[in-house]
């Protein structure tokens, strides 16, 4: 059996699980723990978990989903996560600008990782107080190449385009390697 | 849409620079400590602001700018209180009482100066509102917030430019080893030194912080003179290594790779 990997990250109840959730076949597995750390000026006590989905592609292919723990503390899960993925989706929360700068931090620390294709969701667009994704680009401050898409991770249909947006741009590069 | 948000979060310099950049019209009420503002804006340039706690008529703007004394205060006051702002600045105007300069350079200040002072606010809610509120009566301008922006900037900058230069706080340093450079020619401060004395590639900047009580601000400015001054270099803190990772994919050829994305991508619009 074959598997390959794709990471979604993003600053704290961005909604990961809920992305997860919604294409996966297998119930989201959340892996708990409590880490307490070791500076001086520690926020809290904090929950760690690592999401885990399964696509089934065919016979012999196995997509994984793997969320990532959302506070940047964590960010040793991050490496061991990021490990050979394909590409990775950047979960901001639309409604809370609060995040906007994390989410811009959590996206470089990425692609430090692994220059992997990425792709942004701005999660959350049914809501009300979402703000319009052309406003978010501003404040997340992202290159117009980047693609920074809408996203609703409770259902399926964006969560689906947020997926294939992702793959068609990891495709774009291979194709693009392999021409060189 | 809304935007809305607490300051704590999002700095009024985001704020107008997102109005700026996205030419937005509407309006910003921030709630802040002590005081409330409200700012309107059109297709992104400042048309009028005015402070909860103070009078925002012409008259009370002429008066906070010096252009006219405290008795011609109250007798407009008085007399004009019928008036809109506009028509009072017309007959200020044709009674040569005031230039058109006067008056307008008296209001740029005026909403201008709101801006500058929530700059600094860092408590708060912020509510932008689109559309254009009525503003009747009310003489407006069209204040490009570039300028306003920079100065702001400015200010920010320092803390950004010392993020972008010492992005993280787990490095460590060690000594440049560059012929020519010897510490006891170079004069430090008090804090130079006790960061200088912790210098070891074992030594993460955060421990180094923490040994000397400095907030990350205080941190980043002291190691980026060092930095600068070519005393030191930043190096992965000993007996840690991070790679960049490949993509590891179960098949090498590019084309069965291309063939394997592409069966994902099958896949995954089949759901
Ligand atoms: N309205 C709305 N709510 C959402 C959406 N996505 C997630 N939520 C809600 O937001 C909250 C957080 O979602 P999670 O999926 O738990 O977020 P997370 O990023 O995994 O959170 P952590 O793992 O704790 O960092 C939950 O209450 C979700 O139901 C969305 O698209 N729209
Ligand atoms: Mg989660």
């Amino acid at each position: 059996m074959q598997t390959v990997k794709m990471v979604v990250t993003g600053p704290f109840n961005a909604g990961k699980t809920e992305f997860i959730q919604t294409v996966s076949e297998i119930d989201v597995v959340a892996t708990e723990r409590k880490i307490t750390s070791e500076a001086e000026r520690i926020k809290e006590t904090t929950t760690v978990a690592m999401d885990f989905g399964r696509i089934t592609v065919d016979d012999n292919l196995v997509l994984y989903l793997f969320g990532t723990p959302g506070q940047k503390r964590f960010d040793f899960m991050w490496e061991i996560l990021s490990e050979g993925m394909l590409g990775f989706i950047v979960m901001v929360d639309s409604t809370r600008p609060e995040t906007f700068r994390e989410a811009r931090s959590i996206l470089e620390t990425f692609r430090a990782y692994a220059p992997t294709p990425y792709v942004v969701a701005a999660n959350k667009q049914d809501s009300p107080d979402a703000w319009a994704v052309d406003d978010m680009r501003i404040a997340l401050r992202l290159d117009p190449s980047v693609k920074l898409l809408p996203c609703v991770a409770l259902d399926k249909e964006s969560v689906k385009n947020v997926l294939l947006e992702l793959l068609y741009s990891i495709l774009e590069e291979m194709e693009a390697n392999s021409r060189k | 849409m809304a935007l809305k948000g607490n300051l704590r979060d999002f700095t009024i310099s985001q704020l107008l620079n997102l109005i700026h950049l996205a030419r937005k019209t509407g309006a910003l009420t921030v709630d802040g400590p002590g005081d409330k503002a409200w700012a309107v804006f059109r297709e992104g340039k400042l048309a009028y602001a005015r402070m909860a706690s103070e009078d925002d008529s012409l008259v009370g703007v002429l008066h906070r700018a010096k252009k006219i004394s405290k008795a011609q205060y109250k007798v407009l006051k008085e007399r004009a209180a019928a008036m809109s702002d506009k028509e009072l600045g017309i007959l200020l105007i044709n009674a040569n009482y005031l230039t058109q300069e006067d008056i307008l350079e008296s209001l740029r200040d005026a909403y201008v100066g709101v801006l500058e002072r929530i700059f600094p606010w860092v408590e708060g809610m912020f509510v932008f509102e689109d559309g254009a509120p009525s503003l009747d009566g009310k003489i407006t301008l069209k204040v490009s917030l570039e300028n306003v922006i920079m100065d702001a900037s400015r200010r920010l900058r320092e803390w950004e430019q010392l993020q972008d230069e010492i992005p993280s706080l787990d490095v460590a340093l060690k000594f440049a080893d560059r012929p020519g450079v010897d510490l006891r020619n170079v004069n430090l401060s008090v804090e130079e030194w006790r960061v200088v004395s912790y210098i070891n590639p074992k030594n993460t900047l955060k421990k180094i912080a923490a040994a000397t009580k400095m907030n990350d601000l205080e941190i980043r400015r002291i190691v980026y003179g060092l930095l600068q001054a070519g005393l030191v270099e930043m190096v992965r803190p000993e007996g840690e290594k991070i790679e960049p990772r490949k993509p590891q994919l179960p098949v090498s050829d590019p084309e069965e790779q291309i063939s394997l994305v592409n069966r994902i991508i099958h896949r995954i619009r089949s759901l």
